[in-house]
């Protein structure tokens, strides 16, 4: 298909889900129970679409072409298929935006439009009966509309505008259920954190702007290849990277803005899947793959470093937490430090496709937890119990026997995130660790903290994981509730059963065990660094690599060599990264098995013998204390000043010129009232005198005007000739 | 002595002044509707005079053609609001009618 048909097609994926948005919002209540249908189906052909474009885009072939229509520019090539058109020109401000479609964005509109179609399909049935279902509905069109922006956008504008519209789509469908007080907390605090990362962000747009009059990402990204570097300083332009980045941070939860993300599992469940953990946290990780050639080697350090605290901090306090959700949503925090660090240390298309193959699985555990959810809820509801936490995992066990489908794909997806062999979670998984293991032996030092921090991450995780699993699902029923759950019915499985297949190897490669022979690596190449090459790892430049001659066939014939140093230490770190991944991934698994299954060690000993850590994990490290009693605790101090200020200073100024203003007024008043006021008076009556005698002359009479008229016509003549 | 331009001329005043003398005094619009007849056609006099006498050629007659056709389509008009009159004052004495004094 050519480029223009995709672009077309492009736009109409962007459009469609507000489509959605609007007839569920305007037409929701009138059409009631079929707005569900209304929007399910519209995704299903943004889903058909999207699958056209990525096949397209990633297998086939574009001739280069360069059209100029007017206003708009249209620009095809193996690399990109886009379209700039200027969109505001005020002659000294001149803003060009457009929507670009590279492999990148191409992968990305499949991972958007299946996870949003599959939670549309799975939320028919889990969110039935609630009195906002239609609004439900809209909100989810109104998200994955804006969340297909944030992908096809090729400039800071369009992407900062839908990266506000993700926030608050957000928002509202954290908040959905705002009855609940928790509920209203938790999307306020989403949003406020939020705000903290996009302000960085937009701090990092207006560096960049400014330097260059520009926010499209082909002219900022050409102008710092030419060596114009903001400010003419290279610690400016890691700066500007940081910044950019700080949005990836609030939006993907990293440390330390990661506290909003447990929080806001408030939301309904399939909200989670979609929003929390497959595809709107990944923006960050978006954004991040996206701007990646204008990061330095300190910025990219930074960014591997925070990646790792994350990766590492999250699955420490998911280690302890009770609730299925939560449990999830640290796992979701550690899974997103983790493509972060491979971004930080090089590893792009690693970090990506584990971006993908994450979002597959971490959706399917969340609709499992749904599902776990939805039938413990109807449990409940059918006993009469409205004690029971339906979301404690203390309440579960036993499940394997009751939901014994939703339980085989857990059980699956699970061990894809554990990153078990033949599952895609191994593939990326591994390259990742081997990609951090490869960037510690090039740079060394303090950065083999890196690799530590991952491989100790990837064993809690297997750990934590298989926890959630064997509590939940395993052992007798804990509770009357877990004993009375039934399966759900096929509208909730299926997408269950979608997400899990989609989580196996062939999908992705060829062979198990390395995702290098796969398509993936051949579709994302790592963008050749903009940035002078003294500010970049050596290890990173690709040399002698043209990245806009670049086509598939080309990337195919080059993958006997590699495009850089990194490429080449990343390849002979395979094997070891394989086998140490692989033992402290069973390590944490059979650790799992020998607390929580056959009870051969107990929990509560450790608990007992260092009650300090088990405290700081349940604690979540006490970031929500910290954060309460310095950051809120300022904010809320800092108001109430300003509030004082106000009332005293400011109020007192106001008031006083407000009593000069009044005296001032009255005298006036009485000018006014007296000689403005008699001035008028006197030429208004005048007026008045004068009309009155004139109207004798209006009889009313068409005859009398007529005879007026004739004697002013011979008058006329008279005095004209 | 033959029928010369003065002479068509006068005619044509003496018909405006008719014209303009019922308009002025005539209680019943329809005769008020036929003083504007009677301007209209002094002036339709007027373009066919000039036209045979003078410089005045085809245009002369067209324009008179002209005439005539505002002529019927002013008659339709008025006549309407004619009637619209009487059905408001059941009487269309002009004189009466000063409503537009209000």
């Amino acid at each position: 298909m050519s480029g223009e048909v995709l672009l077309y097609i492009g736009t109409a994926i962007l459009l469609f889900p507000l489509l959605s948005f609007v007839i569920n919002l305007f037409f929701g209540k009138r059409i009631g129970k079929a707005s569900s249908i209304v929007a399910t189906s519209i995704l299903g052909v943004v889903l058909i679409l999207s699958f056209i474009i990525f096949y397209s885009k990633v297998f086939g072939h574009f001739e280069n072409k360069l059209v100029q229509n007017g206003n708009i520019l249209l620009e095809v090539s193996d690399k990109i298929l886009q379209i700039k058109f200027t969109w505001l020109d005020l002659q000294t401000i001149q803003l060009k935006v457009g929507i670009g479609i590279d492999n990148l964005a191409a992968i990305m509109l499949v991972v958007v439009a299946l996870i949003s179609f599959l939670v549309h399909l799975f939320s028919i049935e889990y969110m039935s009966g609630d009195p906002r279902y239609s609004r439900y509905f809209a909100y989810l069109g109104l998200f994955t509309f804006s969340m297909n922006g944030i992908v096809l956008a090729n400039n800071f504008l369009f992407m900062y505008i839908f990266w506000e519209l993700v926030g608050i789509s957000s928002y509202l469908l954290i908040g959905f259920w705002y009855e609940k007080k928790s509920a209203s907390d938790a999307g306020k605090k989403a949003f406020l954190v939020n705000r903290v990362g996009d302000l960085g962000f937009f701090i990092g747009i207006m560096i960049l702007y400014f330097s260059y009059g520009t926010l499209l990402f082909d002219d900022i990204f050409g102008s710092i290849a030419q060596g114009r570097l903001p400010f003419d300083s290279e610690t400016i332009l890691t700066l500007a990277g940081i910044f950019v980045f700080c949005g990836a941070i609030g939006k993907s939860a990293q440390f330390p803005l990661h506290v909003w993300l447990p929080d806001a599992m408030e939301g309904p469940t399939p909200v989670s899947a979609l929003i929390h953990a497959a595809t709107m946290v990944a923006a960050g990780v978006y954004l991040t793959a996206r701007v990646y050639a204008m990061f330095t080697a300190s910025a990219l350090s930074f960014i591997a470093s925070i990646g790792a605290i994350t990766a590492f901090l999250a699955a420490t306090i998911a280690l302890t937490q009770v609730d299925f959700k939560r449990v999830l949503a640290y796992s979701t925090v550690s899974q997103l430090g983790y493509m972060i660090m491979s971004l930080g240390v090089g590893a792009y298309t690693m970090g990506f496709f584990h971006l993908v193959t994450h979002a597959w699985f971490k959706a399917a555990l969340f609709l499992a937890s749904g599902s776990v959810i939805h039938a413990m809820h109807h449990a409940a509801h059918h006993l009469g119990d409205h004690h029971t936490d339906p979301q404690d995992i203390r309440n579960m066990g036993g499940l394997r026997k009751t939901m014994p489908w939703t339980y085989r794909t857990f059980l699956f997806v699970t061990l894809a995130i554990c990153g078990v062999p033949l599952t895609s979670g191994f593939l990326s998984k591994d390259g990742i660790l081997a990609g951090t293991l490869a960037y510690a032996q090039l740079t060394g030092g303090w950065h083999w903290l890196i690799p530590i921090a991952g491989f100790a991450s990837a064993g809690l995780t297997a750990f934590y994981m298989f926890r959630l699993l064997i509590l939940s699902f395993h052992g007798e029923p804990k509770t009357n509730v877990a004993k009375h759950t039934k399966e759900n019915n096929w509208i909730i499985l299926l997408p269950l059963f979608v997400l899990s297949i989609l989580s196996f190897w062939f999908f992705y490669s060829p062979n198990p065990l390395d995702a290098h022979q796969g398509w993936f690596p051949k579709a994302i190449v790592q963008p050749k660094s903009v940035v002078p090459d003294e500010q970049q790892w050596e290890f990173l430049l690709i040399n002698g690599y043209n990245q806009n001659e670049h086509t598939f066939q080309q990337v195919e014939h080059a993958s006997h060599h590699y495009i850089n140093g990194f490429e080449e230490a990343m390849h002979h770190a395979h094997y070891p990264a394989m086998i140490l991944s692989l033992l402290i991934a069973g390590t944490g698994i059979l650790f799992a098995f020998l607390f929580y299954q056959f009870k051969i060690l107990n929990p509560d000993t450790i608990v007992n013998q260092f009650p300090l850590l088990y405290k700081v994990s349940y604690k979540k490290w006490y970031f929500d204390e910290i954060y309460n009693a310095t950051v809120v605790a300022a904010t809320v101090g800092f108001a109430k000043i300003s509030a004082l200020f106000d009332l005293k200073i400011i109020d007192g100024l106001v008031n006083g010129s407000a009593w000069v203003a009044r005296n001032l007024g009255y005298f006036i008043g009485h000018f006014d009232n007296i000689v403005i006021d008699g001035l008028v008076n006197l030429i208004a009556n005048l007026t008045g005198f004068f009309g009155s005698m004139v109207r004798y002359l209006q009889t009313g009479r068409v005859q009398t005007y007529v005879a007026f008229a004739i004697v002013g016509l011979i008058l006329l003549v008279y005095f004209l000739f | 002595m033959g029928v010369g331009l003065t002479n068509y001329i006068v005619l044509s005043a003496i018909l405006f002044g008719l014209g303009i003398f019922a308009i002025i005094t005539r209680k019943n619009a329809i005769l008020v509707l036929m003083g504007v007849e009677l301007i209209l056609n002094s002036a339709n006099i007027n373009f066919v005079a000039f036209a045979k006498f003078n410089k005045l050629n085809i245009e002369g007659h067209i324009a008179a053609i002209f005439v005539i056709m505002l002529a019927a389509i002013e008659v339709a008009v008025a006549l309407a609001i004619v009637l619209n009159i009487y059905q408001n004052y059941k009487h269309i004495n002009v004189d009466e009618i000063d409503s537009l004094k209000e």
